[in-house]
């Protein structure tokens, strides 16, 4: 079978994939780390006290950005998880697998710190509120689907079997979170909701822009390095891994790859 | 008829078997014979198409295996180590059962002479729980009779029969063959008395 | 293909009527969890009459979790699956014939029930109907959604409490929508908003939920 070229799978071929987490992560690191010092920074000397709440709103700047991430990173495991499923493209499932625990700590993080910013405002930990209980139930989705992938024997059925749960757990992200919300409006619960929140102040904007900032990149840089080891443990028989032991860092990548190199189906050639 | 180019596979990691490619025409049986654990079973799965290859494509009158149309499929009939015999339902049950699954309708009177033929007259009506492990294969068995496919893949077919059962098997192996069928299979005990069996080594 | 699917669905629900300690251990789990509501919170009828709705919705839901591990494990075990598969019909149609033969054996029952319990609780009158209308459209979303995670878990070591991690949280829209049909059913407002709801969902899970479960089933069996 003759497969045709495609620029863009360059990177997913797991050789190539190496070289590109070797260069992107110490930048991605490095820029996290700034963003968080300008960010911490800002956000503790800079932004104001708030009216209302005094000091305490200040940990929004990392819940914010947590939540966000917690969300988002479901997402792009699930749009991983279906280029895994179709495309059969190994990488995707590593970046899937890599993501998920990064997931897990940053909806977990949102959760504690909501808490935290919960006792003072509102005078509890914990209140049944809309927010509150979808990323709760997105904490389980992750749990489960961490905990289906070291269930299954099989490493590639596993891998299948988790895409699929977290195609699943997409598609229903969003009904949990419109249903939870509409039961909570039903109920009658609380009467202070985040989304009245005063306008913020251009110092808090910045501080909030940069932590998130500072979020994305960690996060990133994490995800990266932990699919990079997966990719290496996954490819220790290769002649490349080999070459990559005695020879030490590389940096140079085979332009040439195509999507069997992504599927991981002529690699045979390369085993001795 | 039945072709195999290139067939690989992994399992946990490992690779099973790498490279079989073999060809079955009509009148032609293939035996595949290895140790245990090396890919046997897998291998006929993934004749049958149930198992995903990692690299490799079987296909049936040249057409790939695992995108078979409706009339296509009916061309193979797969009794496995699992012998899909419920405990609960007698041997008539089962067989109709299975004819329906195939989109046949159930003739009971083809049914009753399966059994018969297969030694299970007088237990037609008697769930497949109460019957010994060889009844029980004989049940699975008795689906041949009623298939006209002609590809037949039987995972272990001779497991726990009687050297009665063994011998009235390889007859009707034989009978399918000089229908110009095509059989697959596997075995531990050797299956002499079977002409132009090819042979395909695994390990 | 319709010969076949009602092949498959009469002999599943012949086998599960065969095994009849089965339907009796879902429906005497269902019966049981009712009553721990009241045991646990007192007898006050107004503090039950309260909890009714989301108790009897809860205990649904739960029978309905502890019903799926049959739904394909026994097919896979003995290699009828493998039979399934190999036989010409579109396996999104098995699947869907397989979980209707599954709810109209260990689902419905619930239904059916599920108006004693209530009353037990102290609901009255419409509300019961409401109740039972709910379930009614409300379990074979769960069925259905279940069946995924059924499917999934084939061959898997750790069963019940993965399952629940796995299903739980998808069973959480239909849990808040199916019991607050009933609470509105209670209060000034009627409950056609939810009933409409829940047949929103039973009608967007019934064509697409199947090919979900085909998906899981090539993957297990893989």
């Amino acid at each position: 079978m003759v497969f045709r070229r495609i620029p863009w799978l360059t990177f997913a071929a797991p050789r190539n994939f190496h070289v590109l987490v070797q260069v992107l992560v110490p930048w991605l690191v490095g820029g996290a780390v700034v963003l968080a010092v300008a960010g911490l920074y800002t956000s503790f000397f800079v932004a104001p006290p708030d009216y209302q709440q005094g000091n305490s709103y200040r940990i929004l700047f990392i819940h914010v950005p947590a939540a966000w991430m917690g969300m988002f990173i479901y997402l792009l495991m699930a749009v991983y998880g279906v280029i895994h499923l179709v495309w059969r493209i190994r990488l995707a499932d590593m970046m899937a697998r890599s993501l998920a625990p990064t997931g897990a700590l940053m909806t977990f993080m949102a959760l504690w710190t909501g808490a935290l910013w919960g006792a003072p405002t509102w005078g509890t930990y914990w209140v049944w509120d809309a927010r509150l209980t979808s990323t709760l139930v997105l904490l389980f989705l992750y749990l489960g689907y961490m905990a289906l992938r070291t269930a299954v024997d099989d490493r590639e059925n596993g891998a299948r079997a988790a895409s699929l749960l977290a195609l699943v757990g997409a598609i229903n992200v969003p009904i949990i979170y419109f249903s939870v919300e509409w039961w909570h409006t039903l109920h009658q619960g609380m009467s202070v909701t985040l989304t009245s929140a005063p306008t913020m102040a251009p110092s808090m904007f910045t501080a909030l822009l940069l932590m998130t900032g500072a979020c994305w990149l960690y996060c990133a840089a994490i995800a990266l390095r932990r699919a990079q080891v997966e990719v290496l443990e996954r490819e220790a028989e290769t002649q490349w891994v080999r070459d990559l032991i005695r020879d030490g860092d590389s940096r140079t990548w085979d332009r040439n790859a195509t999507v069997a190199d992504a599927r991981g189906t002529i690699r045979e050639e390369g085993r001795s | 008829m039945l072709k195999a180019e290139g067939l690989s596979c992994r399992r946990g990691g490992r690779p099973l078997f790498s490279g079989i490619d073999f060809n079955v025409d009509p009148g032609q049986l293939l035996f595949v014979r290895g140790r245990n654990g090396c890919g046997k079973t897998t291998l006929l799965r993934a004749i049958c198409g149930l198992t995903a290859l990692e690299s490799g494509q079987v296909t049936l009158r040249g057409e790939d295996i695992r995108r078979l149309d409706e009339s296509a499929r009916a061309d193979l009939i797969y009794v496995g180590h699992r012998d899909a015999v419920k405990d609960e339902f007698t041997p008539l049950e089962n067989l109709a059962v299975q004819q329906g699954l195939r989109g046949e309708g159930f003739d009971e009177a083809r049914c009753l002479d399966a059994l018969e033929e297969v030694g299970l007259a007088g237990y037609e009506d008697i769930p497949v729980r109460y019957l010994s492990q060889g009844q029980r294969r004989r049940t699975a068995l008795s689906r041949l009779l009623l298939s006209s496919s002609p590809l037949w893949v039987l995972d272990e077919p001779l497991t726990a029969l009687d050297v009665r059962a063994v011998d009235w098997l390889l007859e009707l192996l034989e009978m399918h063959l000089a229908q110009g069928g095509l059989v697959v299979t596997t075995s531990h005990q050797p299956i002499d008395g079977l002409r132009e069996a090819n042979i395909l080594d695994l390990s | 293909m319709w010969r076949s699917l009602w092949t498959l669905v009469r002999r599943d629900v012949s086998l599960i009527v065969m095994r009849r300690q089965d339907i009796l251990t879902v429906v005497a789990f269902f019966i049981i969890v009712t009553t721990l509501f009241p045991l646990a919170v007192g007898p006050e009828p107004e503090i039950l009459r309260a909890l009714a709705p989301g108790g009897v919705w809860v205990a649904a839901a739960l029978a309905s979790l502890i019903s799926l591990d049959r739904l394909f494990a026994d097919d896979w075990r003995d290699g009828t699956l493998e039979q399934i598969v190999l036989s010409h019909q579109p396996l999104p149609m098995v699947a869907l014939g397989k979980i209707a033969a599954h709810w109209l054996s260990l689902g419905l029952p619930l239904v059916i029930l599920s108006p004693l319990l209530g009353y037990s609780l102290g609901l009255r009158g419409f509300e019961l109907v409401v109740l039972m209308g709910s379930l009614a459209l409300g379990t074979p979303v769960l069925s259905l959604l279940g069946a995924t995670g059924a499917a999934l878990m084939l061959g898997v070591r750790a069963g019940g409490a993965l399952m629940a991690l796995l299903v739980l949280p998808l069973y959480i829209p239909v849990l808040i929508i199916g019991s607050g049909a009933v609470s509105e059913a209670m209060h000034q407002a009627g409950p056609y908003a939810h009933l409409s709801l829940l047949g929103a969902m039973l009608a967007i899970a019934l064509p697409l939920v199947p090919l979900a479960v085909a998906g899981a089933l090539r993957i297990s069996l893989d």
